[in-house]
């Protein structure tokens, strides 16, 4: 009963914050909105007894990618009237239409998955060891190409903003 | 009771938002936040998933999906700087000079 009260307040509250992420005119607002439904999946996953990824989404996602973002909006420091207009009725309309057909799509393909409750997990499921033995064993390559990916992105975002290269 | 469908229809819902806002915002900024979303929905069915079958795999997997988030927000954010700074606009529709 509690894990059902905690799942649709944390759901309801991920769908109203992603809805606000892409309707707030001011991309401030959007970013609070985003920090917020970040902050609900996390605990969704602690829910799905995902404990280390639900510490490394509040770390790698509320505490850098978006301060990432709200640096950049600070840096950039848009007037009002380079937000851009507001939407048309019309185009709001064919946006919710469009969204709804989407979801329905998508809801319909997941309907038939299992109704059955989750299974029993041992108490280390999800903890730092068992990721980590699972990100040091088989997944040892993919790694090692992740820290790689990271490196490249550094450099590339260096190379890309920066102003003058040399 | 919670089940693993109730994962996925959240996940779907998540999903579906970021495409929205990925179709039909024009500001960059927003539009990487939408990616962002739907990248979200795609770790919360992989977690769901990984609990169904009691296997870590789904778990070190969505670890990826953060690690390649972080990197696009970084080389995506970057981009949008340069765009602002030899466009003076981080209006999508107004950068349109590749187009025939």
């Amino acid at each position: 009963m509690g894990e059902a009260i905690l799942f649709w307040f944390f759901g309801g509250l991920t769908c109203v914050l992603a809805l606000l992420v892409i309707v707030m005119r001011n991309p401030v607002h959007s970013a609070m909105a985003l920090i917020g439904n970040l902050f609900c999946i996390a605990a969704l996953f602690a829910m799905l007894d995902a404990h280390f990824l639900a510490a490394i989404q509040v770390l790698v996602y509320a505490g850098a990618i978006l301060v990432l973002f709200l640096f950049v909006i600070m840096l950039l420091n848009l007037k009002d009237h380079e937000l851009g207009n507001a939407r048309q009725t019309a185009t709001k309309i064919a946006g919710a239409i469009l969204l709804c057909w989407v979801a329905f799509k998508l809801i319909f393909r997941v309907m038939p998955s299992t109704t059955a409750g989750f299974p029993a997990v041992g108490d280390d499921y999800g903890t730092v060891e068992t990721v980590g033995r699972f990100l040091f064993g088989p997944h040892l390559l993919p790694f090692e190409v992740a820290s790689i990916l990271l490196l490249a992105a550094i450099l590339g975002s260096v190379a890309i903003a920066k102003k003058k290269l040399w | 009771m919670i089940t693993l469908q109730h994962y996925l229809v959240l996940s779907a819902i998540v999903f579906s938002l970021g495409v929205a806002g990925v179709l039909l915002r024009r500001n960059a900024l927003v539009i990487l936040m939408s990616v962002e979303l739907m990248l979200n929905a795609a770790n919360l069915a992989l977690l769901g998933f990984a609990r169904q079958l009691g296997d870590t795999t789904g778990q070190s997997l969505a670890l990826f999906v953060m690690t390649v988030a972080a990197a696009e927000a970084a080389v995506g954010l970057a981009l949008v700087l340069a765009l602002f700074r030899g466009r003076g606009t981080v209006n999508v529709d107004e950068v349109r000079s590749l187009r025939g």
